[in-house]
């Protein structure tokens, strides 16, 4: 694998501009006082209660997510790109979903494969011919970036379902501000304050025609015990809208409305955190218990507005996304601003040929897999889990897609040991209203805490950093 | 606002006053069982402990015998108690979980450093005295850093109404409990054989709601047990006694009513009890049976929460 490109360190020894005045008060800080408030930094995380739920450890139930004080920074230039990128991508991602529960143009163009849509569980049959307000399906898109050079932009993976993590955009910045005011006075930081406010109205500008025109927004969480949680409350606070849960709602005559200590009132529009799967036990999973009876029928009768809209998973599908290029060609005649990453697809026996004879060099993702739970990094991995991996593939090749291991680039992290570079990506989020497609200047920056590794999702031991976009 | 939320305040309430009576009531029950055998009589306070907190039956299936260990142990950190004080900060803390968008930051902060410091210090229980009496004032501390920051940074609006609701019919189901196991020392005079060790029980009593010094200031007396009974029953100067409980209860309801334009049984029926114990004298009390009176309250008190959770919270 190629030396990662550095987001700090040009090779010779030079900076790069937007990490300047980081080096120069690095160099005038002792490591100490880093310490210090590295740990300053945790006691206050956990005594705010930003915590998150690792499924499946019993050891303990809530657990922070390490944060590194070294912020990630982009210049002014580098984001306008992005940004541009950005609402491209998710203006593609909207027409395509609108098309695909409609018309199906692309299907009929063949640039996409029927099979694709049809047989892939996430597509929602349901949501044919069914109109959502202004055509708007992903409100909230958090499309993961990393970067191997410092031309390119790269997407990892659109997220168009529950896209989590903003809330840790937010807090980081609040402790960093709290923690390093010496630091921003040297820099000039584009704030992210508003996105709760841009989020809301944002929500508002999608509420049904049947609403009135105070309509009411309202966040479903799964409860206390889903592992983000913290961020559904956060959230909630912060635009100022009611948390519920399946119980609190209630559908009659296809309206929804919440139980209150007032008595019914109505819901126009749903902020969901709660997958298709549990959102409705008539429709959906019977079993669920996070979900309210009839909330389908009253999404059918154009009275209620889902935020992410039902079905949006067909259009971050990991099979869906190597189409990404053409998809986006396709509707906007443009050409993409931003790259994918190359996909083998293992449905396809070339592909699958190629990808069984490469293993240990390529990642290997489930294509409905998230998180970073089953997937295969070739080069880390050991023999005996290649070759149980390659098992799985050749029992259920449509299961998987392939990529190279990218050299995601790197960025000057606390560690043991001082100062090193660790692998890190970037989750911008991306607003879609009535009128206009909005990003706030940031995003999550995802570091992989491990020396040389390259996973940086939380539940497999990633940390986080604030992420700064210079105004210049 | 939402019912659930509305719940959730109201039990998040009760349980974080539940914990510090029971902190008050071990430390009460401390003071007393430290004195000589002369001074206090055959009674078994540890069993008065356990009948006050409305746990004896559940603790008798675990223990043999109500005896300091044990019962430290039963009403402070066992995981079967479900209102042991443990599991009253836990479940404060879920509630807290379940509803911050309608707690301040300061209340948050007040139940979470709590169950923090749960987990970090207390995870093992105490293992002597000292460490016990750092423990009962630690949960003490907490209750009153909790209602200290609902006072202080509540909007006055249903959300601290729920919450104050919670305190207060809580607060008189305590109150009416140490009445209940304890009435039969705080008889007039000519129906029992006081003597000396009386003294000693009075003054637990009135730790246990901490009003040992109000009563001086109230009375300006020696401990008189139809004083103590007036007090705790009657007297709403004190925050604990059941008229002022109800007084507040009366209060929260209306303002409830009035902010949504409606009453209901709720409200009819906590000022029912209000009118009650404001038309009682001691006299009328004591004549017709203290520990009656004291039941009867306990089962309206009970009541008038099934009949709020029935008007509100579902």
């Amino acid at each position: 694998m190629a030396v990662a490109f550095d987001e700090m360190n040009i090779p010779g020894g030079d900076l790069r501009p937007a990490y300047q005045e980081l080096a120069r008060w690095l160099k005038e800080t002792p490591p100490e006082a880093l310490e210090y408030r590295r740990q300053e930094a945790e006691l206050l995380f956990r005594r705010i209660g930003i915590t998150f739920a690792v499924y499946g450890d019993s050891e303990s139930t809530e657990r922070l997510i390490p944060f590194d004080v070294i912020p990630r920074i982009m210049s002014a230039k580098e984001w306008a790109v992005l940004e541009k990128g950005l609402k491209q991508r998710v203006r593609a991602l909207n027409m395509f979903l609108r098309d695909i529960y409609h018309g199906r143009d692309i299907l009929r163009a063949e640039i996409v494969p029927d099979d694709l849509i049809f047989q892939n569980p996430v597509f929602r049959p349901e949501m044919n011919g069914q109109q959502v307000p202004h055509d708007v399906y992903v409100h909230i898109a958090g499309i993961d970036i990393v970067r191997v050079d410092a031309e390119d932009f790269i997407v990892l993976e659109d997220n168009a379902r529950t896209p989590s993590g903003v809330s840790y955009m937010l807090e980081n910045r609040e402790i960093m501000m709290r923690l390093f005011p010496d630091l921003f006075a040297r820099h000039k930081v584009a704030p992210v304050e508003r996105y709760p406010d841009e989020l809301l109205a944002a929500l508002r500008s999608v509420a049904p025609q049947s609403a009135s025109s105070e309509p009411t927004v309202a966040l479903l969480t799964p409860g206390v015990y889903n592992s983000a949680y913290y961020e559904h409350s956060f959230l909630a606070d912060k635009l100022g809208i009611e948390l519920v849960e399946g119980r609190d709602l209630v559908v009659k005559n296809n309206e929804v409305f919440m139980r209150t200590t007032e008595g019914l009132k109505r819901v126009d529009v749903i902020y969901r955190r709660v997958d298709d799967d549990f959102l409705d036990p008539l429709t959906f999973r019977p079993d669920s218990v996070l979900g309210v009876p009839g909330l389908m029928s009253a999404y059918a009768a154009g009275n209620i507005t889902l935020a992410n809209a039902v079905g949006t998973g067909i259009a971050d599908d990991k099979a869906i996304y190597s189409y990404m290029p053409d998809i986006v060609r396709f509707y906007l005649g443009e050409e993409p601003i931003l790259k994918n990453v190359p996909t083998w697809r293992c449905r396809e026996p070339k592909d699958l040929a190629y990808v069984l004879d490469n293993l240990s060099e390529l990642v290997v993702k489930e294509v409905h897999g998230s998180g970073g739970y089953g997937m295969l990094i070739g080069p880390a991995a050991t023999k005996a889990t290649i070759e149980a991996f390659r098992d799985k593939l050749k029992r259920e090749p449509e299961g998987f897609i392939a990529q190279p291991t990218l050299a995601l680039s790197t960025c000057p992290t606390c560690t043991a040991s001082g100062l090193a570079p660790r692998h890190v990506d970037l989750r911008p989020f991306v607003l879609t209203g009535s009128k206009s497609t909005t990003i706030v200047p940031g995003g999550l920056t995802r570091v992989a805490l491990k020396e040389g590794s390259l996973v940086v999702n939380s539940s497999q031991g990633g940390g986080t950093k604030d992420t700064w976009i210079l105004d210049e | 606002m939402l019912s659930r939320t509305a719940e959730n305040l109201y039990w998040l309430a009760r349980y974080v006053e539940r914990a510090e009576y029971l902190a008050r009531t071990i430390d009460a029950t401390l003071r007393v069982t430290a004195l000589p055998a002369a001074y206090i009589g055959k009674t078994n306070e540890w069993d008065s402990a356990l009948l006050t907190a409305g746990v004896a039956a559940s603790f008798y299936q675990a223990y043999e015998e109500a005896n300091e260990h044990n019962v430290v142990e039963y009403l402070s950190f066992s995981q079967n108690n479900p209102s042991s004080i443990r599991n009253c900060i836990e479940a404060a803390r879920l509630n807290s979980r379940s509803v911050r968008t309608a707690l301040t930051s300061e209340m948050w902060d007040t139940i979470n450093s709590a169950w923090i410091e749960l987990q970090a210090v207390w995870s093992k229980g105490t293992s002597t005295r000292e460490d016990l009496a750092k423990f009962l004032r630690f949960v003490q501390e907490t209750s009153l850093r909790f209602d200290g920051s609902a006072y202080r940074t509540m909007l006055r609006n249903d959300a601290y109404w729920f919450s104050r609701m919670g305190v207060h019919l809580e607060r008189a189901d305590n109150t009416a409990r140490i009445l209940d196991v304890k009435y039969h020392v705080l008889l007039p005079e000519e129906e029992h054989v006081g003597g000396p060790l009386d003294f000693y029980q009075w003054s637990s009593i009135l730790r246990s709601v901490s009003a040992l010094t109000a009563y001086h200031w109230v009375y300006r007396e020696t401990l008189k047990p139809w004083l103590i009974a007036d007090l705790l029953i009657l007297n709403d100067t004190l925050p604990r006694s059941l008229a002022s409980c109800y007084g507040n209860l009366v209060r929260n309801l209306d303002q409830i009513g009035v902010a949504y334009g409606r009453q209901g049984p709720a409200q009819r029926h906590a000022r029912g009890i209000r009118n009650r114990l404001e038309h009682s004298n001691m006299n009328d009390i004591f004549q017709h049976g203290v520990h009656e009176f004291i039941q009867e309250f306990i089962a309206d008190n009970s009541r008038l929460g099934e009949i709020i959770t029935k008007q509100y919270l579902i």
